[in-house]
């Protein structure tokens, strides 16, 4: 409880989550509350916003507000895939390394450094294009999960590492805890905050890699995404025919997404850590 | 020092020499690290684009097979799978056939080994795309526009987002009101969406900047004084773009790093003492800005990603462009000759920034002294 009175009273944290919940609700209610229809053309191409359809039509002449929603909700589910995938990944490698120390956790902490150095984006352009036919929503999430996860890892082991030699952690052992139990009972517990943050910033990570991928020519087959509708509004010149609401209502859904998670991920940083709250 | 009669040096005097100087210890170290890490990343580059069953000889074969007569086509497939080193070639340089009369493919691995050779020597294969080019020509040609707008962006960027995030810690009040959310809604736009604002507004409504390419059309890439002025009137738009981003996410980062240290013991004592502020704010620049010159280290690839994505929106003609090209035509080695070239800058800067630290920090050269 008092946690949760922290958290409301830090005005920045208010600010992120309302902006974040806005756009979840508006992914999740939006094909309830309206007709969304990504199938079919409703006008002509680069209709300009009317009464009857709010942001105009795309270059198909499909409804514009239809795209957005169902951009945001592949948006949305990219980055909740990636960033749970990178999570669990990085925290396992930097708890396990962490706490064993020794050479498990050199061998772990160079293959982290090494994947930490080489882009993600050059890695992700690799896999994305050796896979011609089949990339799809779900499988693009996967990868990008497979190639942003180092950040966490480095930031979880540094934080296992401390914890490593805390009493509490040497009296498990002495009781005849094995690895796993001290890292999972022992050590985890401590650290689901820092987790927790981690997971934010990672998932604002899944959904940038996702639109780089699509704006690349690499997203998707099978869904729109706000990347996706970028794209497709670059390359059918709607920045040359002046189409603005064909771009910059994706635009300003990303960045709002993701300035949403960078906001939560700082005021949660000073809710957790009262040394810097002051 | 020993052995002076081969001309060569013993493994004592290296360790000897190493003793004495830490600071050459940590750069021999750290170049080793990096030439592994080099190594891993020309093998996933080799390996990852292998994954799928993508071949380029069928894209090049569906477009000069037309009008072929089924023998020819024949041998000219063969003459490009030799080419792309995908089938076993004998002395002469004819194609090895097996019984069946089909040619005989080289292994994974001997073609590994093959593109190791080629790569170190700087020979990176022929594009499939524009074929009788190489790949090293079509890099070659756009690599100086990538450094030339990445490394002043990510350099200026750098320093005047940590003087920004310095002054805001430091001054806190409406500055850093101010600052702070415009900085966190800088480092939250994607580098494209700025990109194609700037496009959309600057470029194509107010028609102040030109909206895409790198210089004027009836110009060549060339040493003159029209062409120099084409180029810098088209680099403005880019530069804005990745600039901001990267001063946005570095002023954050040391304001965290700033207001971290101005609650240590050492700015306390300072204040007491009633050293001059802006010696006080040296200080604890000094401190704060060796962390962030690692952060840059880490967050290189990232802000090269981010850059290489700019440069597409402004079809800028640098390795960005070319990489889009090749994805869009499947032009496998052209996009493998970019990502690996693309891996080498990044690894390259990554090594000075770790050098540079070395050099800088005497903490790390502590650490290395006590061996920790």
């Amino acid at each position: 409880m008092r946690l949760f009175k922290n958290l409301l009273r830090s005005t920045s944290f208010v600010i992120g989550m309302g902006l974040f919940v806005l756009t979840v609700l508006l992914a999740l209610l939006g094909p309830l509350l309206m007709h969304v229809d990504v199938h079919t053309r409703v006008g002509l191409a680069y209709m300009a916003p009317s009464a009857r359809h709010w942001l105009g039509t795309d270059h198909m002449g499909v409804d514009m507000i239809s795209m957005l929603v169902t951009g945001l909700r592949a948006s949305l589910y990219v980055g909740f895939l990636a960033g749970t995938v990178a999570t669990l990944v990085g925290t396992l490698v930097g708890l396990y390394g962490g706490y064993k120390g020794g050479l498990t956790d050199d061998i772990l902490t160079v293959g982290t450094n090494l994947f930490l150095v080489i882009p993600s984006l050059i890695v992700l352009i690799l896999l994305s294009a050796s896979i011609e036919n089949g990339r799809s929503l779900t499988l693009i999430a996967l990868i990008i999960g497979c190639t942003t996860w180092t950040w966490s890892a480095r930031a979880v082991r540094a934080q296992a590492k401390s914890l490593r030699s805390r009493d509490h952690v040497a009296l498990a052992r002495i009781n005849g805890y094995g690895t796993f139990g001290i890292v999972f009972i022992h050590i985890m517990p401590y650290l689901l905050s820092y987790i927790f943050m981690v997971f934010i910033l990672q998932m604002a990570t899944g959904i940038l890699s996702e639109a780089s991928l699509s704006m690349l020519g690499l997203g998707p087959y099978d869904s729109i995404s706000l990347g996706k509708i970028l794209n497709e509004a670059k390359t059918n010149e709607a920045l040359t025919d002046g189409a603005w609401w064909a771009f910059t209502p994706a635009m300003v859904l990303i960045t709002v997404i993701v300035f949403a998670l960078y906001t939560i991920n700082t005021s949660l940083e000073g809710v957790f850590n009262p040394r810097l709250r002051k | 020092m020993g052995n002076r009669a081969r001309g060569q040096l013993s493994a004592h005097d290296f360790t000897r020499m190493f003793k004495n100087h830490p600071t050459l210890e940590h750069i021999v170290g750290r170049a080793g690290w990096y030439f592994v890490t080099f190594l891993v990343a020309i093998t996933i580059n080799f390996f990852l684009p292998r994954l799928g069953d993508a071949n380029p000889v069928d894209t090049i074969m569906a477009k000069v097979s037309d009008g072929l007569d089924a023998a020819s086509a024949k041998e000219k497939e063969e003459a490009y799978l030799a080419e792309f080193n995908l089938v076993e070639v004998d002395a002469d340089g004819k194609v090895k056939h097996d019984a069946r009369g089909k040619p005989v493919r080289t292994s994974l691995g001997s073609q590994f080994v093959k593109y190791l050779g080629m790569s170190l020597r700087g020979d990176l294969g022929g594009s499939i795309l524009q074929h009788p080019k190489r790949v090293s020509e079509i890099i070659g040609a756009a690599l100086p526009w990538t450094l030339a707008l990445q490394l002043p962006t990510i350099a200026f960027g750098w320093l005047i987002g940590n003087l920004l995030g310095a002054l805001a810690a430091y001054k806190r009040g409406i500055f850093d009101k101010v600052m702070y959310p415009l900085a966190l809604l800088a480092s939250a736009i994607p580098a494209f969406c700025f990109g194609m604002l700037l496009v959309y507004v600057l470029g194509i409504r107010l028609e102040w900047f030109p909206a895409v390419g790198g210089y004027d059309d009836g110009l060549t890439p060339e040493v003159s004084f029209a062409f120099f002025r084409s180029a810098s009137y088209y680099y403005v738009l880019p530069f804005v773009s990745v600039f901001l981003i990267v001063v946005g996410g570095q002023a954050i980062g040391m304001r965290s790093m700033c207001i971290y240290e101005l609650g240590t013991d050492y700015v306390k004592y300072a204040k007491l003492l009633g050293i001059e502020e802006t010696k006080i704010l040296l200080y604890m620049f000094r401190n704060a800005m060796l962390p962030q010159l690692t952060g840059l280290a880490l967050a290189l690839g990232a802000m090269v990603g981010g850059a290489l994505i700019t440069e597409m929106i402004f079809s800028y003609p640098g390795l960005g462009m070319a990489v889009l090209t090749a994805i869009q035509g499947n032009d496998y080695p052209l996009i493998s000759g970019c990502t690996l070239l693309i891996t080498v800058c990044v690894l390259f800067a990554n090594f000075s920034v770790d050098v540079l630290v070395g050099l800088l920090d005497p903490r790390v050269r502590a650490a290395r002294q006590t061996g920790n």
